[in-house]
């Protein structure tokens, strides 16, 4: 075996699975908040590339600003989404909200179809496309920065969640909405934050997709690669979702690498079928408590 | 400080528990809420602290006033935000929270940062156990300590009222009286108004100031805890005790017909 091969195949299997952790994050975050389900991430990960050609490669905006203008816009989705669809659900059992985000997927999907049209676009390419070698493998810059970001979010979320108002607020939500609510939490409010963050976190990915990718519908399947990961991470955990992205980003790598057949676009999926047999809740994700 | 004049409370459109239900709560008392299963006790509760609306249930008729100002439209946050705080029944600590956790949540509505501190001291001075047991989820805690939790949750909010709904629920008798105790500690100590929903009506009225007996949604009794532990009907259906302070026997028939009269 040529260490130099594993090695490439290790980086951009890790690589990978921290964009795969970037999606999961934000899917994370919404079932933390309120044990809801969101079949329509991938979907705002595709609104997030869609944003970002519009703001660079249409109106022209340098890349900052367009970084920007993405993320602030993919957060007013968020929170239309969540004021027009959700909330209206407030209290309603859990599976509801499930479904409508199914619902809520066709409809975003619908939307980009409309506004851009179904071809593949090219992506402006502002991320810098240098390379650096490391430890004898070839990383590019891009992929660098995505591992950058998953470690930056990792962090911010954690300590959101561990010590903020807000954080702790979502959690109590997510554990007994009507309790949370006698204590005055808002749960409007923070339904609210959950769903920008995780239009956010979405945008971010979306974008990181767009550059490697190109801006097409095949980042939807992306979206759906995130299930496998959050699945063995653990549904509600941020650890979770960083380490679930990588050993899901490393199978996928090693099976392409090593085996001809096209076996990787299966691997993460027999994996999501094992764990759910074998730990349904995770590696990180909260056990049902059963007290006797 | 609280009053409820003739309210009704529709769940889903059809189903009436509340069939004009008055009672007042003053200023630094306790007040007991007695009576059956499904008398309306919990919907009470619910009435005031705007937790009906997530149920679907509704005030279609009088109204809830607090400090003088009309409180049944206003949604469940607004009325935490003006003082009341609810202690729901079954405990319903947040499971995957530590108890330190729980408690900040309790103190979602509290603005400061060193109120907040100075809060969570109180609640341990009240709860000792609560600080011993650090870092584990408060689902694992027992279910005493569950029952502390929730009304060290309740503490820190620092309300003017708290509504306690069936605090002794599944509790050993030991736990029940240590509970209560504490309960009447808040109120003495805090000042806080306690409105308290009870089925060990004995307990109760021991440390209640003024009692409400309800049925059918509705008050049928009220007085201080002396009168109603006086009066014969309290002291058979809801304390089990015949006049010379025996148990009494169920073979009765009088027994049916003077709870007959009490339902109509």
């Amino acid at each position: 075996m040529d260490s130099d091969v594993f090695l490439q195949l290790t980086v951009s299997g890790l690589s990978n699975g921290m964009v795969y952790a970037l999606v999961a994050v934000g899917f994370v975050v919404i079932f933390k908040a309120s044990d809801v389900i969101n079949f329509a991430q991938g979907e705002f990960l595709l609104f997030g590339a869609y944003l970002a050609f519009a703001f660079i490669a249409q109106f022209g905006l340098p890349w900052s600003l367009g970084v920007l203008a993405t993320l602030l816009t993919a957060a007013m989705i968020g929170l239309i989404v969540e004021r027009l669809v959700l909330r209206p659900l407030i209290g309603e059992p859990v599976i509801s909200m499930i479904m409508v985000t199914i619902g809520l997927s066709s409809l975003l999907r619908a939307v980009v179809n409309g506004i851009w049209g179904v071809r593949p676009k090219a992506f402006p390419n502002f991320i810098p496309s240098g390379e650096v070698e490391f430890l004898g493998a070839i990383v590019g810059f891009d992929r660098l920065l995505v591992i950058a970001i998953a470690a930056i979010l990792l962090t911010v979320l954690t300590l959101f969640f561990r010590y903020t108002r807000d954080g702790i607020a979502m959690r109590a939500i997510a554990d007994d909405q009507q309790a949370a609510l006698s204590m005055g939490i808002s749960i409007k409010r923070v339904l609210a934050v959950a769903w920008a963050m995780a239009a956010i976190t979405a945008a971010v990915a979306g974008i990181m997709l767009a550059n490697t990718v190109g801006v097409s519908h095949d980042i939807i399947f992306i979206g759906l690669r995130v299930f496998p990961v959050v699945i063995l991470g653990g549904l509600d955990s941020v650890p979770g979702a960083i380490v679930g992205g990588g050993v899901i980003g490393l199978l996928e790598s090693y099976t392409a690498g090593y085996t001809t057949s096209g076996l990787e676009l299966i691997v993460p999926y027999i994996v999501l079928i094992l764990v759910l047999m074998v730990r349904p809740y995770g590696l990180f994700g909260k056990e049902i408590i059963e007290r006797v | 400080m609280l009053s409820l004049n003739n309210v009704e409370v529709i769940y889903n459109d059809v189903i009436l528990v509340l069939k004009g239900l008055s009672l007042k709560v003053e200023q630094g008392q306790i007040a007991a809420l007695l009576g059956t299963n499904g008398a309306g006790k919990s919907t009470t509760l619910k009435a005031i602290s705007g937790l009906l609306h997530p149920e679907d249930g509704e005030v279609t008729d009088g109204n809830v006033e607090f400090e003088g100002v009309q409180i049944d439209k206003l949604p469940a946050e607004d009325i935490v935000r003006r003082g009341i705080f609810q202690v729901m029944e079954g405990r319903r600590v947040f499971e995957h929270l530590t108890p330190q956790e729980n408690l900040l949540a309790g103190a979602y509505t509290a603005r400061d940062k060193g109120g907040t501190d100075e809060a969570l001291e109180r609640v341990y001075g009240y709860f000792p156990r609560l600080e011993e047991r650090g870092n584990s989820m408060a689902g694992f805690l027992s279910g005493g300590e569950q029952q502390m939790l929730a009304i060290g949750r309740a503490l820190m909010a620092r309300p003017k009222l708290m509504l306690l709904d069936e605090p002794s629920l599944g509790l050993a008798p030991l736990l029940v009286q240590e509970i209560f105790e504490i309960i009447q500690r808040i109120n003495r100590e805090e000042g806080t108004t306690i409105l308290l929903v009870e089925q060990n009506a004995t307990r109760a009225l021991e440390i209640a100031h003024y009692g409400y007996i309800m049925e059918g949604g509705r008050v049928v009794l009220e007085g201080t805890p002396a009168e109603l532990q006086d009066n014969a009907d309290v002291k058979e259906f809801y304390l089990g005790l015949t006049q010379v302070g025996q148990r009494k026997s169920y073979r009765d028939v009088k027994h049916y017909r003077r709870r007959k009269r009490w339902l109509s």
